[in-house]
């Protein structure tokens, strides 16, 4: 791995810097230490001032940790993020358009494409939803697909997410942070803004609300509670769309409708953003001991009554042995070429496949075909030899559980760390909003870094950090005096 | 609003209202317990501050002997007792985390803070200086809290929901408190007024931050029924029933214009408050102090549920 060449999304700190990020590395070598530091630590006390944590589960003593926020900021072109938007459009389209096929006629099965035991096995198909046809035909409404980028022409997805992608919050609060804390560089470059997800997100779901709300839809964010790891961005997300924030025991279903219980009695409920996972929505459908959901809200949603945002059952499309498809999926469904790679995958079903797998674990990347998080993975290179060798029995185990990938050289980028700035390796997940009328992105997304040196885990609840991630807007600008004087003249 | 974010913001000022109201039993047992019994008599102040927390049944489930140890002890940090004043401060702390965004962030930060301040101190062995600094702390953050939600909070459902709760709270801890001193300072034996509950009185005048206005509003010395009255029908006073009524009935009242309904917590909560302007207080002290606080404390309790029963659930 070492001896590759690691591309720097700067162009690298010892050389010229590419030209987008001429002048945001031309601040930081002119910047004075002192200033730096005077900086970081106004960002630290920023997210401690505005509460913005996570749990991570299984750790007693950092219950509400900080996610560390690195001041440097990930920069791309106007040009590479216009290529990038019509990649993850054409992706996400066939995403909702292969998740309605599984659940529909499976056309994609009959034409021998995608095996049908990867989609009747996978433990996220629901049965269920072969009988309810989401409002406007579309499952995955937030998506969330992580790239990472190898060279500057070569960025590949790494992951799908379409059941409940988090770390939007980020993307808005780091924003926020780096306006505070680098006004000059704003004043100087066009930086796209970010501050409109809210906004595009409420018109998204009201746009897929049913038929039989009223013109005026209400939309509720559907959070398992203060003990979620991600709590911070429900109460954010519902305060920034200016709707209720609810819990499971807030909601109730009569007559095959949704209310929630308010100081002025029983309030009909029309679109649901929910953020708990489809088997604890409803007692009566999915897991009969959770206290999470409401009973009776599959019977509402298959009347046509409610809204879910994520679909039930999207998890069928967002694991890692349907991500082996995708190029192919993409293909089938658009009937074009896929703009955005995959990331070259065995699929440790496959027996030539497992065997070269095996063969080559140590300079592979094994994942569980289920898992998320950076958890229930291995990292070839990183690993010692007896970690290798009890991944390499699990795989033996169960194969159809894991797939394997080369270990990508992820682009880095540099982060202040103890010893000053430091390339560490950094990926993006840009958010992807399917309403019935559009698809809508803004324009960045969240940049996660690995902050131990040479990881190549950015999970937060493995030690990754956050950075702003700034679109230039480098369209033609008319001349200032010209702009001007229309102004005047209007 | 949610039914669920009002009963968290309802109950969140509870429960600040009675860390406070604790520290000030506490503040005024210390105070009385320092006093020969020449001054103070004979009665014991810890078991009576038992009394007016309302928890004497669990505290001898859990101790022995009510002194200084163990009821300050059980009052702040009790492990058995689900109304110490570190659960109140808990419980306050987690319904606001609850409702993060139905509140300021100015109220946020004095509950966070306060929170933080716990988690750092270790109460076990509390001498007379710790104490009184703790007791000073904890009255500290429910002044900040009250004052934060007076002066960033929009005036909508959200602040009415915050108000209820503070006024049933501290209606209910002026009333305990009245009716158990009442009980203690006037020993059978005693003749009203006598001098030993001079300070008996005092301290229970202390204990609502109102020794010095009572001097402002009666220009004679401290009179037992004066104490009484000034605790349940002078509006002046912002720990008397009376203003805690007036207050709830005027917040029940924009509560039902907003929503354009009334119902049993406005009857009730007229109907008490119409009591308290129509009390008769010459016959009050005389005879029945007792047996009225017994109804009013019922009644405040009734007005609670009703609040709970038409809007919280």
């Amino acid at each position: 791995m070492s001896e590759r060449v690691i591309f720097d999304e700067t162009g690298g700190l010892d050389t010229e810097p590419r030209p987008i990020y001429r002048e945001a590395v031309a601040w930081f070598r002119e910047a004075s230490p002192e200033l730096i530091a005077s900086r970081k630590a106004e960002a630290e006390a920023f997210f401690r001032r505005i509460g913005i944590t996570f749990a991570v589960y299984g750790d007693e003593a950092g219950a509400e940790r900080i996610i560390p926020f690195d001041i440097f900021p990930r920069i791309l072109s106007g040009d590479e993020w216009a290529r990038l938007s019509v990649g993850l459009e054409q992706r996400v389209k066939a995403l909702n358009a292969f998740i309605g096929d599984v659940y529909g006629a499976r056309e994609i099965v009959k034409a021998g494409v995608v095996p049908e035991d990867l989609i009747l096995s996978n433990p996220a198909f629901r049965p269920e939803m072969t009988r309810i046809k989401p409002a406007a035909g579309l499952y995955t409404h937030i998506a969330g697909i992580d790239l990472v980028r190898t060279g500057p022409d070569d960025f590949f997805v790494l992951e799908d997410n379409a059941r409940t992608p988090s770390g939007v919050s980020y993307m808005m609060e780091n924003r926020e942070a780096m306006l505070r804390l680098f006004p000059e560089l704003f004043a100087r470059l066009r930086i796209k803004p970010v501050d409109q997800y809210p906004d595009e997100l409420l018109t998204t779901l009201r746009s897929l609300a049913p038929a039989t709300a009223s013109r005026e839809p209400t939309v509720v964010v559907l959070t398992p509670g203060p003990f979620n790891s991600a709590y911070y961005e429900h109460t954010f997300l519902a305060d920034r769309m200016g709707v209720e924030l609810v819990e499971g025991r807030d909601l109730f279903v009569r007559s095959n409708v949704v209310y929630m219980r308010t100081t002025e009695g029983p309030q009909r409920v029309d679109v649901i953003y929910r953020r708990i996972d489809d088997e604890f929505l409803d007692p009566l459908t999915f897991r009969p001991d959770s206290a999470l959901g409401v009973a009776g809200l599959m019977s509402a949603y298959k009347a046509g009554n409610v809204t879910l945002s994520n679909a039930v059952g999207t998890g069928v499309a967002d694991d890692k042995a349907v991500y082996s498809y995708m190029p192919e999926i993409v293909k089938f469904y658009t009937g074009e070429e896929p703009k955005l790679a995959n990331v070259p995958t065995w699929r440790c079903r496959e027996p030539d496949a497992l065997g070269h797998v095996l063969a080559n674990i140590k300079d592979l990347v094994v994942k569980e075909v289920n898992g998320s998080g950076g958890y229930g993975m291995l990292v070839g290179p990183h690993a010692t030899k007896a970690q290798r060798e009890a991944f390499a029995a699990k795989v033996r185990a169960n194969p159809a559980n894991y797939i394997a990938q080369p270990t990508l050289a992820l682009s880095t980028s540099p982060c202040f760390v103890e010893s000053g700035l430091a390339p560490r390796h950094v990926d993006l997940r840009p958010f992807v909003l399917s309403g019935s009328d559009k698809v809508r992105i803004v324009p960045g997304g969240l940049t996660r870094v690995a902050l131990k040196e040479g990881s190549l885990v950015v999970n937060s609840s493995q030690g990754g950090g956050t950075k702003d991630t700034w679109v230039i807007d480098d369209a033609p600008s008319p001349p200032k005096g010209q702009k001007q004087s229309q102004r005047q003249m209007s | 609003m949610l039914a669920r974010t009002a009963d968290n913001l309802f109950w969140l000022s509870r429960y600040v209202e009675r860390a406070e109201s604790l520290a000030r039993i506490l503040d005024v047992a210390l105070r009385l317990a320092t006093l020969p019994s020449a001054y103070a008599g004979t009665s014991n102040e810890w078991e009576s501050a038992i009394d007016i927390a309302m928890c004497r049944q669990l505290f001898f489930e859990n101790n022995e002997v009510a002194d200084q140890a163990s009821v300050t002890q059980f009052l702040i940090d009790g492990p058995n007792n689900p109304s110490s004043i570190r659960r109140c401060i808990e419980i306050a702390r987690h319904n606001a985390r609850a409702v993060r965004t139905a509140i300021t962030t100015e109220m946020w930060e004095i509950l966070n803070d306060a929170w933080g301040e716990l988690q750092r101190q270790k109460f076990k062995s509390f001498t007379g200086k710790d104490l009184s600094r703790f007791l000073a702390f904890v009255k500290e953050v429910s002044l900040r809290f009250d004052g934060a939600a007076y002066r960033t909070m929009l005036r909508t459902d959200h602040y009415w929901f915050q108000r209820l709760g503070m006024f049933v709270e501290r209606a209910d801890n002026t009333a305990r408190l009245l009716d158990v001193k009442y009980h203690v300072v006037l020993p059978q034996t005693e003749s009203v007024g006598g001098g030993l509950d001079y300070f008996q009185w005092s301290a229970l005048l202390r204990a609502v931050s109102s020794l010095n206005s009572y001097h402002l509003i009666y220009r004679g010395g401290i009179r037992p029924w004066l104490v009484a009255e000034f605790l349940v029908r002078r509006s002046e006073q912002p720990r008397s029933l009376i203003f805690a009524y007036e207050n709830l009935n005027r917040v029940l009242d924009l509560l039902s214009e907003q929503y354009g309904r009334q119902g049993p917590s406005q009857r009730l909560v007229r109907k008490t408050y119409a009591g308290l302007q129509n009390l008769d207080g010459d016959t009050l002290f005389q005879s029945g102090l007792h047996e009225f606080l017994t109804q009013f404390i019922a009644d405040n309790s009734q007005l609670g549920l009703a609040i709970s029963e038409q809007y919280l659930q």
